[in-house]
């Protein structure tokens, strides 16, 4: 038994039939990570000693014959971004090189309580900013299908050691697809809920709006098993919902016949032939399945990433204001005086990204200019948002290409930062409307003469209505759709 | 409306950061052609449209707690990963003018 390709109803197994134990389940991860992290570099900071203090808790509770918590013994880990008490959290970044949280993050507090061992933290871009997890001011994580390409970003650490096997399940977080676009890449399954079901106190704040956190794991059923866990209000989180939560994974097995799912000549337009063969190989299994495919039109796509990164930047130049060098974090030396000290601390302290997205915030939120830009992207928003409500109105689902590329390798676009924003058109919308989102595998590229790599379908639905998307997504993989 | 070095200058004065000259000659063709592309939303006309500042607008605003204190870090943790330690407080640089 390969301890390292397990899926939790594996682990589960496993466990209270005494065929492997939880010490030896870390153990065995902690070996792979020792193996193949040296390439892969998923991992930013291990936490071995907390993975096997949990793990020896659940053995002994096996060893007593109690009831075991629903996530006993599963290895997971968790992106950066997110706070874990006494374990080194950095959001990727250098100004919080040698910042130990004195508190974890709701989802962490979660997670444990279900028995997961904390095998450690994965790499990102720096403060989540980024989609191929090369900002990260460490070093860059490489795509476990292809070493010399990126996992996507930015939660592409936690995607990687999914995919890579050096983690069970994962947290990453979602600010414009950040959960989704390096699943997809990755071949594995991401998904994030509706704005506000999954708490985000302990979540590095990026931009506030549209922040959530999300699992990644290697089946839909792991995923829902584990967005069950981490969902629900937390008094912590003022835009945490008191929606109560569904046993997602109890409801899996509805039937999918006569779902009607729309499909958007807006997300397919310009869409490679190497992503568009799969996708449609994609839908032709749904329809197959009974599902019924419907045309829709969602207007103002073409304008979401315009929107978004107004507003994302916007709200970021806000929220890493407070990196100044005072309460925690790096401080410059050789300064004089207070505001030379802020100056130099997060000049030296932040990436280049980090450095533009602040000032694009600082400058569509000043004075002459927030009316122009901030107030103008705020409405249209509600324009975006409103699409989704109208198309819902039509159909149960939105069925997507998760990137309108496969990954691409490492340094090939970083020259241009535009031309990296706007590769995020599928995912951004679904943050903006707040409406929660998967991607599946859905195939792999077929083009001569490079290696084949994973493409991600995206599946989008009405806010709350996780467990319908969490349906189709498990229909679809089940009936080979990873396959295509 | 092209962004200039003195608009550069000025947001990073704003926002704290201390650009060398290098940064602010590499930031503005960059900066420029992103605000540039930006400027698309002005083919939509939005003179009736509601902004919307966040996904629950419109819902019944969050519930606010009963104003009691509650216990929080002590002292010690709270200046644990001070870069500039005082016994009790953040140490730095001073602002105020001694005569």
């Amino acid at each position: 038994m390969d301890l390292t390709a397990l899926t939790l109803a594996n682990i589960r197994e496993a466990l209270t039939r005494r065929q492997v134990s939880a010490v030896e389940l870390v153990g065995a991860h902690l070996a792979r990570i020792d193996q193949r992290d040296t390439d892969l570099r998923a991992y930013l900071t291990l936490s071995p000693d907390r993975a096997l203090e949990q793990a020896r808790r659940i053995d002994a509770l096996i060893a007593a014959g109690e009831p075991l918590p629903s996530l006993a013994g599963v290895p997971v880990a968790i992106k950066d971004a997110i706070i874990t008490r006494g374990v080194r959290t950095t959001a990727g970044s250098r100004i919080l090189q040698n910042y130990i949280p004195p508190y974890d993050a709701t989802v962490v507090e979660r997670l444990e309580s279900a028995g997961a061992c904390l095998l450690g933290k994965t790499n990102c871009d720096e403060f989540a900013m980024g989609s191929s997890t090369e900002n990260s001011g460490y070093f860059a994580t490489r795509n476990p299908h292809d070493l010399t390409r990126v996992p996507g970003g930015s939660s592409g650490g936690s995607a990687a050691a999914v995919a890579a096997g050096l983690a069970t399940v994962a947290l990453g977080s979602d600010t414009g697809g950040s959960i989704r676009q390096p699943a997809g890449l990755c071949g594995t399954v991401g998904m994030m809920g509706t704005y506000g079901r999954v708490s985000r106190f302990g979540l590095v704040a990026f931009a506030s709006s549209l922040d959530h956190i999300g699992p990644l794991g290697r089946s839909v059923r792991d995923v829902a098993a584990v967005l069950r866990v981490i969902a629900g209000h937390d008094p912590c989180d003022s835009t945490s919902v008191s929606q109560p939560v569904p046993d997602y994974e109890a409801m899996l097995d509805g039937p999918v016949t006569g779902f009607k799912v729309g499909v958007a000549d807006e997300y397919f337009n310009g869409l490679s032939p190497a992503i568009g063969d799969s996708i449609q190989k994609g839908i032709d299994l749904l329809a197959k399945l009974g599902c019924q495919i419907t045309p829709i039109s969602l207007p103002h796509t073409d304008y979401a990433i315009a929107c978004y990164y107004i507003i994302a930047t916007a709200e970021a130049s806000s929220n890493l204001a407070r990196y100044d060098g005072v309460r925690y974090g790096f401080r410059a030396s050789g300064y004089d005086g207070l505001a030379e000290m802020y100056r130099k601390t997060r000049d030296g302290g932040f990436g280049p990204e980090v450095k533009r997205r602040i000032m694009l915030g600082t400058h569509v939120l000043s004075s002459g200019y927030y009316d122009a830009y901030y107030l103008k992207a705020q409405k249209v928003r509600t324009l975006i948002t409103r699409d989704f409500q109208e198309a819902f109105d039509d159909v149960d689902v939105i069925l997507t290409p998760t990137s309108p590329i496969p990954a691409f390798k490492l340094g090939e676009r970083l020259e241009d930062p535009l031309e990296m924003y706007l590769a995020d058109i599928y995912t951004v919308t679904a943050d903006l409307a707040g409406i929660p989102g998967i991607s599946v595998p859905c195939g792999k590229t077929r083009v001569e003469g490079e290696p084949r790599l994973p493409v991600g379908m995206q599946i989008l639905a009405r806010h709350f209505d996780e467990a319908r998307l969490l349906q189709l997504a498990y229909a679809f993989e089940q009936a080979g759709g990873s396959e295509v | 409306m092209a962004l200039t070095e003195k608009d550069v200058r000025y947001v990073a004065d704003l926002a704290h950061l201390d650009l060398t000259e290098a940064e602010v000659e590499r930031f503005l063709p960059q900066l420029d052609s992103i605000l540039n592309y930006v400027q698309k939303l002005n083919e939509l006309d939005t003179r009736e449209i509601e902004p919307m500042a966040q996904v629950s607008a419109g819902e019944a605003p969050p519930s606010l707690r009963e104003d009691e204190s509650r216990s929080s870090f002590a002292p010690d943790v709270a200046l644990a990963n001070a870069p500039g330690p005082g016994p009790g407080f953040f140490k730095v640089p001073r602002v105020i003018e001694r005569e």
